[in-house]
């Protein structure tokens, strides 16, 4: 499939969006917002012990920031916390033009190209952002 | 119009975000670069033949806006680092010192966060409370809605004349009169009315009026606080320190300078208040019944082309300034925007700053669009064709 297709399958046809609203106790909310624009997500996150057992998102953001949300929890879901630390790193290396692994990204690899448009980058990066407040404050 | 005035312009930009803030024409770079290359010296210190000429641009400046909005009075005049400012030294500088638990502000919900957020601040510190002027359908406040929603505890009203999302046009002059029967003070957030349209402070009778200079072709981090002299001289400073005293020997002897400097402390932003009077005076050479005259054009013409694109959701056909809220149906309004970028068109998505509006439009984010006269037909032209194909817009945006 390529890039574009990838895209947007996630941002229009998700299996992860979806709210929990504030009721499912047995998930953590973290927020995440965009200092720049106006992209808002919600993730919610279901750990058992140290592995994400279930997670979906809500909020309102750009094809980019959407889409990358869907693709990183799907790379996420039965995923200890130790080892999706790695995934973000690994994602971080690869918008800041740094050595990653391509094969580990799985379908996160379509935003290889984004770190050219500045404005973008950004976008693609808020849900790990979000995660990441998760993962430090696990470990 | 005067589009060779504007560096920017020789690109191939097309620049439709005006409501942020504006491009420069080159004289006022030039003003900017004069005071920085032949005059660059502190203000109030007259000592010597460079400050003087500090100050006497300065306060050419200050005239210069004193006519541009009929205030009485150079006094009036403050200049602050732009409506942010202007709106936070107004409702905690002034009402700050007044307002009593259980007092009442009346502003709307389709309000700048500039003019909100002060207002809450005097909820959670002095108890007043804050009430809305419900909006009629297209989202407008009436003179009627207006007399509802005053109580015997209503202090003041605080409006902008001219709002940022929607662009409508407040009655203030005649809000003013009904206010002062009342005895409530108004507050004018002019940021988006007055860089497009002629300002009479006198004829309004505002108490208050707040607006920024790179709204209107000037530099950003310049304002305009302007006040009736007898509320100004109640002002509170916010900022004491440096150019406000006048002399002090310990801490309850302290006295201050009288009005405007008195509400200026610190070294001033002299090359934006010096670039701030050369726009005023680039906008009065074109006249300000023009601009205003100009832009309603170019947004019935714009409109007229708009309204046909059968996926627009359009938040204000009618409106009485150069703003278009829009939606394309089942696209997220950023990537819209993003699409529009490839093509070197400037326009701003999101909620823009008025973050209760939804509460009352039921739209969260939206593109706008929002014109000066520097915009031409080609413009809107090419706008519109990059909006008339939904499916080039899917395919594109990413």
């Amino acid at each position: 499939m390529e890039s574009r297709e990838i895209i947007m399958k996630h941002y229009i046809s998700s299996p992860y969006k979806k709210s929990l609203g504030k009721t499912n106790e047995s998930y953590q909310k973290i927020t995440t917002k965009s200092d720049s624009c106006i992209d808002h997500l919600d993730i919610f996150i279901k750990l058992e012990k140290d592995r994400i057992v279930d997670a979906s998102f809500s909020g309102e953001a750009c094809a980019i920031a959407t889409s990358s949300c869907s693709i990183l929890l799907e790379n996420c879901i039965n995923k200890k916390i130790s080892e999706i630390k790695k995934i973000i790193e690994n994602f971080e290396n690869m918008i800041n033009e740094k050595t990653y692994n391509e094969e580990e990204l799985h379908e996160a690899v379509v935003f290889k190209d984004i770190v050219k448009q500045g404005n973008r980058k950004a976008c693609a990066y808020l849900p790990y952002k979000g995660l990441k407040k998760i993962v430090d404050k696990e470990l | 119009m005067n589009i060779n005035d504007f560096p920017m312009l020789k690109e191939d930009l097309i620049y439709l975000d005006n409501g942020a803030t504006t491009l420069k024409p080159q004289c006022v770079i030039d003003k900017i670069t004069e005071y920085y290359t032949k005059y660059s010296a502190n203000a109030h210190r007259g000592d010597y033949d460079i400050s003087f000429k500090v100050d006497q641009e300065y306060e050419v400046s200050r005239e210069i806006v004193r006519k541009f909005i009929n205030a009485r009075f150079k006094e009036e005049v403050v200049f602050t680092s732009g409506t942010t400012e202007s709106l936070n030294m107004i409702a905690t500088g002034f009402f700050g010192k007044f307002i009593e638990p259980n007092d009442e502000i009346l502003i709307t919900q389709s309000e700048h966060a500039s003019n909100v957020l002060p207002w809450f601040r005097l909820v959670t510190e002095k108890g007043a409370i804050v009430k809305y002027i419900p909006l009629d359908n297209n989202h407008y406040v009436t003179l009627e809605n207006v007399k509802k929603s005053i109580t015997p505890n209503t202090k003041v009203i605080s409006l902008a004349s001219i709002t940022n999302v929607i662009g409508d046009e407040r009655p203030i002059k005649e809000i003013c009169k009904l206010a002062h029967e009342n005895n409530i003070f108004v507050v004018m957030d002019g940021a988006q009315s007055v860089p497009h349209r002629k300002t009479d402070v006198q004829d309004l009778d505002v108490d208050f009026l707040a607006f920024s200079g790179h709204k209107m072709c000037g530099p950003t981090g310049i304002g305009i606080l302007y006040g009736k002299k007898e509320l100004l001289e109640e002002m509170e400073p916010q900022n004491l320190g440096g150019g406000m005293n006048e002399s002090f020997d310990s801490p309850t002897e302290v006295y201050l300078k009288d009005l405007p400097t008195r509400l200026e402390a610190g070294t001033p932003n002299i090359a934006g208040a010096i670039g701030l009077g050369k726009a005023i005076s680039y906008l009065e050479s074109i006249g300000m019944d023009r601009i205003e005259d100009y832009e309603k054009r170019l947004r019935k013409y714009a409109i007229n082309k708009l309204i046909c694109l059968p996926h627009l959701d359009i938040l204000n056909i009618e409106s009485d300034s150069g703003i278009i809220s829009f939606n394309v149906n089942d696209v997220f309004s950023q990537d819209v925007a993003y699409y529009l970028n490839k093509y070197k068109i400037c326009v701003r998505a999101g909620n823009h700053c008025a973050k209760i509006l939804n509460q009352e439009t039921g739209v969260q984010n939206s593109l706008r669009v929002s014109l000066y006269f520097y915009n031409t037909e080609s413009d809107i032209d090419n706008l519109v064709e990059l909006l008339s194909n939904k499916e080039k817009i899917m395919e594109e945006m990413l």
